[in-house]
């Protein structure tokens, strides 16, 4: 029995550690804009797909495929940004809503059309050799995702708090007039937080292909898992966001296991759901920053 | 309501009247099935569209709330043998139920957190179609659901439950005209100007945005009873979240700040896959395209086409002369 829970937890955290990455995705976006872009998951799902058609079509080496993987859903990001977002006039929360989901809805058909509709596989990074964990397995590309995501965080801490174009970022989420009058180029800051989050997902959408497979429409769902960890951990907040993706990779698996498995994807809703409902700021979020949040 | 809607409620009445009589053309009986479509399809967008361009919230869950009215009709009747008029009631019960539960916690915030509540319990309710079998039988779905009647007259002809269906539609437009141009309708619309200064002016937002959500999940559990009646089965697919975004595709698309833009968006939506039907399943591209376009072009969506027609033709006019 405790083997079983041992595996359960392993999987809730492999699961979660790509929910928090899809979370510090939204986090990225929704700090320098106050935009929910309803199209992160799929850059998980881009990500994913781009990685399997440079390994197994064009044969690329993993280590040069997941950068040009990457660098393909930026380029996607930029692109959304430029074409979208940009061009909009003073739009407000509901029209700028609207255009993402109208983004992901158009991603997901482009990729239907590129990929089809069958789920693809990846071969895993380092081997399917599974290693023995206290009476449970361990794959070595759950090791992967847990690892990197890790390392994604304080990168990205990092980045934010000590490089000069990540401060400006922050500057732009606590107020973009002040932001702007010290000369910071408010709008190219937007631009870059969809190509950093539409990076990161794509990092999150390889890293999980060898596990869970990828298929075209596997977007909305992760998106809405994402923004759970996301809202769990207090929207905006990085840390939070992974606290989160791990609380609800946990909740979902070891719900999953020991209540009953259809019932998988509901468990960890219904924790958004009660989140929201109960303490919005997020468990580990504070209620004065969720106030002065436009969305 | 004011003239213009009441021509415009009595011209569609007309429509409604006189499009049967016209069956000379091929096919005539497959269109009827899409207008009874359009009729139920457009019950639940111009709840939405109260909600969106009025209350200026988004719900991307009301495929659930038009599911739990099909659902909770298909069950009882076909599965307990009671009757439709019971049924019909009690779904509109359990979706103001759900739609207060989900409504009142999520809209006392401020900004958008329906939008992704609704999303949220969309899903959770698509999940307990497909699993809770030993009541909706899974994803496959049941059947034997019976046609309404009244008064000893059976519903059991296209003809007959075009006519019902709408009726009903043109009564909830009636009705949502009625609350636009109402006290509440009013309210929403300071609301949208500017929350602060609603409050401020004594208007409690809160409460009138939960009541117009629950509204439109009234209307959307009506749309589903008879969409039940109809149909005579209901499986979980048709309720998923694809429909919801469908549904906001078809107010946003028509125009949110009209109730007639979400009947034309409506009408629009449920004829476009029968021209479309050479896309097969890549419409969705189409969709997604379209409705990047209006949002970013059109803000007031087709129904405001005119409108910006020819103030642009004004313009050029008034440089020319």
């Amino acid at each position: 029995m405790t083997g079983q829970i041992i595996q359960y937890v392993l999987t809730g955290l492999t699961l979660g550690s790509v929910y928090a990455i899809v979370a510090l995705g939204f986090n990225i976006i929704y700090n320098a804009t106050e935009i929910i872009n309803f199209a992160q998951g799929e850059f998980v799902m881009l990500g994913g797909l781009f990685m399997v058609t440079f390994v197994h079509s064009l044969g690329l080496p993993l280590p040069l495929a997941f950068p040009v993987a990457v660098a393909a859903v930026t380029l996607v990001g930029l692109m959304m940004e430029r074409l979208a977002i940009y061009p909009l006039k003073n739009p407000g929360v509901l029209t700028l809503i609207i255009i993402t989901i109208a983004l992901s809805i158009l991603v997901k058909g482009l990729a239907m059309f590129a990929w089809g509709k069958d789920p693809y596989s990846l071969r895993p990074f380092t081997g399917d050799k599974p290693i023995p964990f206290f009476g449970a397995v361990l794959m070595p590309q759950a090791l992967w995702v847990i690892g990197v995501t890790l390392v994604l965080v304080v990168l990205l801490t990092l980045f934010f708090e000590r490089t000069i174009i990540g401060k400006a970022m922050s500057a732009c989420a606590y107020d973009r007039e002040a932001a702007s009058l010290v000369g910071i180029n408010v709008r190219r800051m937007i631009m870059l937080s969809f190509m950093l989050s539409a990076a990161l997902g794509a990092a999150g959408g390889i890293l999980i292909t060898p596990i869970s497979l990828m298929e075209y429409d596997r977007g909305a769902m992760l998106a809405l898992k994402g923004f759970g960890a996301a809202i769990v951990g207090g929207l905006g907040s990085f840390y939070g966001a992974v606290a989160g993706g791990f609380l609800l990779g946990l909740v979902e698996s070891l719900g999953a296991g020991l209540i009953h498995s259809g019932y998988k994807d509901a468990m960890a809703l219904v924790l958004l759901l009660l989140v929201l409902f109960v303490k919005p700021s997020g468990i580990f979020g504070q209620i004065e920053v969720s106030k002065i949040k436009k969305f | 309501m004011g003239r213009n809607n009441l021509y415009g409620v009595l011209a569609l009445a007309a429509f409604i009247l006189v499009f049967p009589l016209v069956r000379r053309f091929d096919s005539f009986s497959h269109y009827l099935d899409i207008m009874v479509f359009v009729g139920l399809t457009g019950m639940v967008t111009m709840g939405l569209s109260l909600l969106m361009g009025y209350a200026g919230q988004i719900s991307l869950g009301h495929a659930a709330f038009y599911g739990l009215g099909g659902y909770t009709t298909g069950i009882m009747t076909a599965k307990f043998g009671l009757s439709p008029w019971l049924a019909l009631p009690a779904g509109m019960l359990i979706s103001t139920a759900v739609a207060v539960a989900v409504g009142v916690p999520s809209l006392k915030l401020r900004g958008h957190y329906l939008a992704m509540a609704t999303l949220g319990f969309g899903e959770i309710v698509f999940i307990v179609f497909n699993e809770w079998t030993a009541l909706t039988s899974g994803p496959d779905g049941f059947g034997n659901i019976p046609r309404l009647s009244l008064w000893g007259y059976a519903f059991d002809t296209a003809l007959a439950n075009y006519y019902l269906v709408w009726g009903v539609a043109i009564l909830m437009l009636i009705f949502v005209l009625n609350v636009v141009n109402s006290r509440v309708g009013r309210a929403l619309r300071s609301i949208h100007g500017s929350e602060l200064g609603a409050m401020a002016m004594g208007v409690n937002a809160a409460k009138y945005k939960v009541q117009v959500f629950v509204i439109s999940a009234v209307m959307a559990a009506i749309a589903g009873s008879l969409y039940a009646h109809f149909v005579q089965f209901v499986n979980p697919p048709v309720f998923s979240l694809f429909f919801s975004i469908k549904l906001v595709m078809m107010v946003v698309i028509g125009g949110m700040t009209s109730v007639w833009g979400a009947l034309l968006g409506a009408a629009l939506l449920t004829f476009l896959p029968e021209w479309l039907v050479f896309l097969q399943d890549f419409d969705i591209l189409a969709y997604g395209l379209i409705l990047l376009l209006i949002t970013m072009f059109l803000d007031k969506g087709l129904i405001g086409l005119p409108e910006v027609l020819y103030r642009r033709l004004v313009r050029a006019a008034g440089r020319e002369g």
